[in-house]
């Protein structure tokens, strides 16, 4: 079964900024993490934080609307994801709870099976 | 004619429409004997938790329909596997995708080794909300009827059929596995059935009105962590939760007058109780502790062993109690633990020193009546009677429990 991994945060102010060396420690054991469980290991994004985001809203409106920011309020954030295929959640949760870089939860989010027309598979 | 007549109903009863208690206990007990097992032989053969499961609640809705009326059939595994097996048929027949599944059905399910563990451990994952588990475990594992679980748990019939398909509809989506956990995450995970079971007892054994006859969720939960304990015997927080539901129930005869009210522990007439009960209650106390794998369930037992030893409330050994409180509170900190072990403090330490340890759970426990009648009783005994009976009043206005409530009013008119 495939799973999407989210890395969530918040979009805490108060929490200290990470030394160079704990930014490079978290790296490694990410890159270490990675390895060791590349067979179940689709893709992998650390996505840049929130006030980059852009938003195009499109229900509501006669025409599609581009704003600046994300479209998720409040204080949560995802801050990147993972996709994964695995036989079942206990072991989607397994690699959850090895996951090591600095997050404060992991969603576990399983995808929906959708037959892709003939031409759009993935490679 | 029964639809699984073919399998031999058994001897006939004669027809009544006044069901007497023996018949529904004996009903109650072939259920939980074996729904667990048909549910878990159907998944197996199967390969579909919810088919399986809904095939086996249609079986025993036939049951209640005929059982009570004609007799328990001689072998009443066979006659729910037939029922069930045909209403899986009905339904895979509908359906050509199923053509796999109807030829599984169609053979015989081989003998297996008692596979009810994956069952009660996939109806208890931790990714299922609690009352959830409580709702699939009741009638995947004991046969309980959505109607059953509503009436135990003071719910309408649709909110509970709507738990039980959000649940398995859960298990099919995000890909809940029907099996045992490994051994790493065994300890975890049987606690979360642990705390099931401990929840379906004490509903059982607050329960106080009787209307009607109706299966006793204690006796069922005491079943099922009597049936772990055996098919797990290293478990030592099994045994310790079967010790302390035995404890329970070997005082439960004192917990009650005549007249329905609620005796306090220290008013109970101890020649009431089991003694015998509380002995082997003991025994598995001391089996599991030799275990080595100290856990909440095994300390809560112990302190319960500590009251149903002792001759009388004054002969407590309260230090003990609060030893033990303190244990508890090192492995599952909690401020209902804390306020349990102010009680034991004021045996021990007096009144005064008692108030003080409650003062500091204000704030968390402001909507719990225990605590407020806690405070009654200390108040009162201090001297203070106008803050005794304030506190005792806000105690009864909290409770919702009749026989708790009942036991309060008296408690104000003292």
């Amino acid at each position: 079964m495939k799973y999407i991994l989210l890395f969530c945060g918040s979009r805490d102010e108060a929490r200290p900024a990470s030394s160079p060396e704990d930014v490079q420690r978290t790296y490694a054991s990410v890159g270490a993490w990675l390895t060791r469980n590349s067979s179940r290991i689709g893709s992998i994004h650390q996505l840049q934080p929130p006030d980059t985001a852009t938003t195009v809203l499109l229900e509501g409106h006669s025409r599609p609307i581009v704003k600046d920011g994300p479209f998720l309020e409040g204080k949560e954030l995802v801050g990147g994801y993972c996709e994964i295929d695995v036989a079942d959640l206990d072991e989607a949760l397994d690699l959850a709870k090895t996951w090591p870089g600095r997050t404060r939860a992991v969603e576990i989010r399983p995808v929906v099976a959708h037959d892709l027309p003939a031409g759009l598979d993935r490679p | 004619m029964t639809e699984a007549g073919e399998v031999g109903s058994g001897p006939r009863a004669a027809r009544s429409t006044a069901l007497p208690a023996t018949v529904h206990a004996a009903v109650a007990a072939a259920f939980r004997e074996e729904a667990g097992h048909l549910t878990a032989a159907l998944v197996r053969s199967l390969g579909d938790f919810d088919l399986a499961e809904e095939s086996v609640q249609e079986a025993v809705v036939q049951a209640l329909e005929h059982w009570p009326r004609e007799g328990i059939p001689t072998r009443p595994a066979a006659w729910l596997l037939t029922v069930a097996r045909r209403r899986a048929l009905n339904r895979l027949s509908r359906d050509t995708r199923y053509a796999a599944k109807l030829s599984a059905l169609v053979r015989e399910p081989a003998p297996e080794p008692d596979d009810r563990l994956q069952l009660i451990f996939t109806c208890c994952h931790p990714a299922l909300r609690r009352e959830w588990q409580v709702a699939l475990t009741l009638r995947a594992v004991f046969g309980f009827t959505t109607g059953e679980i509503a009436r135990a748990f003071v719910a309408s019939e649709e909110a509970v059929a709507q738990r039980i398909v959000r649940a398995k509809r859960k298990i099919a989506s995000a890909g809940i596995p029907y099996r045992m956990p490994g051994p790493e995450e065994l300890p975890g995970r049987l606690s979360e059935v642990l705390a099931v079971l401990y929840l379906l007892f004490n509903e059982g054994h607050l329960a106080t009105s009787g209307s009607g006859w109706r299966r006793d969720l204690s006796e069922d939960a005491l079943w099922l962590t009597g049936l772990l304990c055996r098919l797990l015997p290293g478990e030592p927080e099994a045994l310790g939760l079967l010790a302390l539901m035995r404890l329970h129930l070997a005082r439960a005869d004192a917990r009650f007058t005549e007249t329905g009210d609620l005796v306090r522990l220290a008013d109970q007439d101890r020649s009431l109780w089991d003694h015998e009960a509380i002995r082997e209650a003991v025994a598995l106390i001391e089996r599991a502790a030799a275990m080595r794998g100290a856990g909440p369930y095994q300390v809560e037992a112990a302190i319960a062993a500590c009251h149903a030893e002792a001759p009388s409330f004054e002969s407590t050994d309260w230090m003990q109690v609060v030893a033990l409180y303190d244990l508890l509170l090192e492995l599952e900190p909690s401020p209902v633990v804390r306020l349990n072990r102010a009680l034991a403090v004021w045996r021990v330490a007096g009144a005064q020193a008692a108030l003080r340890e409650l003062d500091g759970l204000a704030g968390e426990l402001d909507g719990y009546h225990i605590y407020h009648a806690a405070r009654g009783e200390l108040l009162s005994e201090m001297g203070r009677d106008e803050q005794a009976r304030a506190a005792r009043l806000q105690a009864h206005d909290l409770t919702h429990n009749p026989a708790e409530r009942a036991l309060l009013r008296q408690r104000l008119l003292l």
